[in-house]
């Protein structure tokens, strides 16, 4: 049957079981448009900014494991979802962003609304194309969707002249693809396993480093499972938070920049480290040369060949996909006759558990003052542990991650690698598309929250019961955190003057807003927003500290055992 | 080091953008870089010439494979390789430099390929060096323009690079 352009993105994404698109219309997707408003396979969330369209639709993908969609248009409406694009391709969230076009023969001309999107958009995604046919239609949104999701997995954009959209053409979904150019790999080397099961057997100071691929191929319960057949301690990144259970006690806590002491000395004193899914980015390891002056043995799992000896040369580079490899790696252990020393084991932990001895992240919660710290322990209780938690970018972000306990994959939604303030609303609203009767909290700051407070409309169309932890101390917190102790306290632009009144800012959006100024109270607020305002987006404004940094933490350019720890102060 | 790094890659619009934006974006040095469509129109062959140490190669070669639209990437300096670029030089040819530039041309076997009565062009083919030892031979001052296409490789013997 002879479909137009605009039909055919429709069936693709029917064919693709996509549940929600995230868009916003405008002059060359209107055909496109047109087609979602005669259907009813899939519903549309209309953002009230494209940067938090691409947002939301990179959290369901992150809360789900599904690919996240989104529609936009051209020139401004691809421009302002550039930051959301990057933001997903930084943290290899798997993603479809459908972007308008002005007409093929418009292109190059300056035209009304017209931007190269290709050539803005080709470094920040995995792969993205141009469509200047409509026969080549069906297919192409079919390798995009192909592409999203295998190898690391990474946003890709696909560009669609409107002339495109209103022409006719047969339509085939195909339903396989293949490529020659594109093979991700899948099993590792067998002989590199059987090494790293020797080299793992041998450790007298094992350590497991284990980052957001094990979230994104979805490792979790074998990275557990290898971990606790080993007895070897495990500490997560930013991103592979939930990846190990967080109450469990071979956990370390994060490690990094703001990672707990007995972490960071381990990564740091271990003699045989095991990286499965994790890229040695500066904000973890610190400085390369001086995690390099310990000699220790590396085993590196990881999808992407290009993340391996990239920061840091490995002993035994294992290429392929974390569930497999991790297999393979458990099957040949379990073979082995091999067990770890327990001699060297147990003197392993000691020298651990005088490092966890330090206390690193004990802070003092007195009467007067709420310490943000404290908000989000109590958060972390009212909630059983059990929410989605998405936050922004800054202090607000490591207390987050420091301070609730994850215990689940997918639970823990920030962006990680570009660092993008204004992620938290739009993230939250995707997380509970994707999980409609999840406890979604977001933890925020006055500075983030208002990178895309327009969202709160959107959230009130959809009924969206989120929970806004803002952490209000009236400064950029890191910002102000980074001046304090590297720019001799000249607070350049950090304070924020004239903030809203957020509790009539929620009530004028239709929702429910909440000021809490005093420790006593920040349970109790907590507790009736859950319970009381379960249904309801309550919007939760604790004045917090002012002057609370975040500890511990490695200086940038500093060694990860060169920590500043509270108690130095 | 300096090296060769030849590439396949499928022959669609942007494909050039893709990869000399991966250069700069990642900050790896590009001394030429040469590029067209081989006998199979659907691929387009490309011919880098970097420099950079082991590890910086190692990364360009795996961020070029990591391109969805790259086929193949090989590393032609790493085993025996011939490498020709070609040159035209347009010289002034008048009086008594006349014969002298036919006669460096000849040594040089390089071909005059335009003349006028005061210019000559010079075609050259040769490895960089044999172009740069030819700039150098002649007398600078009589160099109207040059222009090099930036070298090809191909491997030597049973080394082929083919889909």
């Amino acid at each position: 049957m002879q479909l137009t352009g605009a039909e055919i993105v429709i069936r693709c994404l029917q064919e693709e079981k996509v549940e929600y698109v995230f868009g916003y219309p405008g002059g060359s997707v209107l055909y496109i448009y047109d087609e979602l408003f005669k259907q009813d396979k899939f519903k549309h969330v209309l953002v009230r900014h494209e940067q938090a369209a691409v947002h939301a639709a990179d959290a369901y993908s992150r809360s789900s494991n599904k690919i996240g969609v989104c529609l936009v248009t051209s020139g401004p409406g691809v421009t302002n979802a550039v930051t959301g694009i990057a933001t997903a391709h930084m943290d290899s969230i798997p993603m479809v962003i459908i972007s308008g076009q002005v007409p093929t023969a418009y292109i190059g001309q300056d035209a009304f609304q017209e931007c190269d999107t290709v050539g803005i958009t080709r470094p920040c995604v995995k792969h993205n194309f141009l469509v200047k046919d409509v026969r080549d239609l069906a297919v192409t949104l079919k390798k995009a969707f192909y592409i999203a999701k295998t190898g690391r997995p990474g946003p890709v954009l696909v560009d669609i002249p409107k002339d495109i959209t209103n022409q006719k053409c047969e339509f085939e979904y195909p339903k396989t693809i293949t490529m020659r150019s594109y093979n991700p790999v899948v099993k590792g080397h067998s002989g590199q396993i059987k090494k790293a099961v020797q080299m793992l057997l041998e450790a007298k100071r094992p350590m497991i480093y284990a980052g957001g691929g094990v979230i994104l191929s979805d490792a979790a319960e074998k990275l557990v499972k290898l971990a606790r057949s080993l007895g070897y301690p495990v500490t997560n990144t930013l991103m592979g938070l939930g990846g190990y259970p967080a109450t469990d006690k071979q956990w370390l806590g994060m490690l990094g920049m703001h990672g707990t002491y007995e972490a960071n000395m381990a990564m740091q004193n271990c003699d045989v480290l095991i990286a499965v899914g994790a890229r040695f980015d500066d904000r973890v390891i610190g400085n390369p040369a001086h995690f390099a002056e310990v000699s220790r043995k590396i085993i590196h799992i990881d999808v992407d060949p290009s993340s391996i000896s990239k920061r840091v040369k490995v002993d035994v580079p294992i290429v392929g996909n974390l569930p497999d490899v991790l297999d393979e790696l458990q099957k040949l252990l379990e073979a082995s006759a091999g067990v770890p020393d327990p001699k060297a084991l147990a003197a392993w932990w000691k020298q651990i558990d005088e490092w966890r001895g330090k206390k690193s992240l004990k802070y003092k919660q007195g009467k007067e003052i709420i310490m943000p710290q404290y908000v989000v322990e109590k958060l972390y209780e009212v909630t059983g542990g059990d929410a989605f938690i998405t936050s922004d970018v800054g202090q607000h972000q490591m207390w987050a991650a420091q301070y609730y306990k994850f215990d689940k994959p997918r639970r823990w939604i920030n962006s990680g690698g570009l660092g993008t303030m204004g992620v938290g609303l739009p993230y939250a609203m995707g997380v509970r598309f994707a999980n409609p009767k999840a406890t979604v909290a977001c933890i925020t700051g006055e500075g983030s929250i208002q990178m895309n407070i327009q969202e709160l409309s959107t959230a009130k169309q959809f009924r969206l019961p989120i929970k806004i932890i803002n952490l209000n101390n009236r400064y950029l917190g890191m910002v102000r955190q980074w001046q304090q102790m590297f720019h001799g306290n000249r607070y350049a632009e950090s304070y924020v003057d004239a903030l809203p009144d957020f509790v009539k800012l929620a009530e004028a959006y239709g929702h429910v807003g909440m000021k809490i100024e005093r420790p006593a109270d920040v349970e109790p607020a907590l507790r009736e927003a859950f319970t009381k305002h379960k249904n309801d987006l309550v919007f939760m404004d604790f004045l917090t500290d002012q002057t609370a940094n975040v500890y511990p933490m490695v200086a940038a350019g500093k060694g990860l055992s060169e920590m500043i720890l509270a108690e130095e102060l | 080091m300096r090296h060769i790094i030849s590439i396949l890659i499928e022959n669609e619009a942007g494909a050039l953008s893709r990869v000399s934006g991966l250069f700069s974006a990642r900050a790896f040095n590009i001394e030429s870089l040469t590029v067209a469509p081989t006998e199979d129109a659907s691929l387009s062959r490309m011919t880098i010439v970097s420099t950079g140490s082991d590890d910086v190669i190692e990364q360009i070669t795996k961020q070029l494979n990591k391109l969805i639209d790259v086929v193949k990437v090989v590393d032609l300096s790493e085993a025996a390789h011939i490498e020709r670029e070609l040159m035209l030089v347009k010289v002034r040819a008048a009086g008594k430099d006349r014969e002298e530039m036919k006669r460096i041309a000849d040594i040089f076997r390089g071909r005059i390929i335009d003349v006028t009565d005061s210019t000559y062009v010079i075609e050259l083919t040769g490895n960089g060096s044999k172009l740069d030892a030819f700039l150098e031979a002649i007398d600078r001052s009589l160099i109207l323009e040059t222009v090099r296409t930036g070298v090809s490789g191909i491997g030597r013997g049973d080394r082929i690079l083919k889909v």
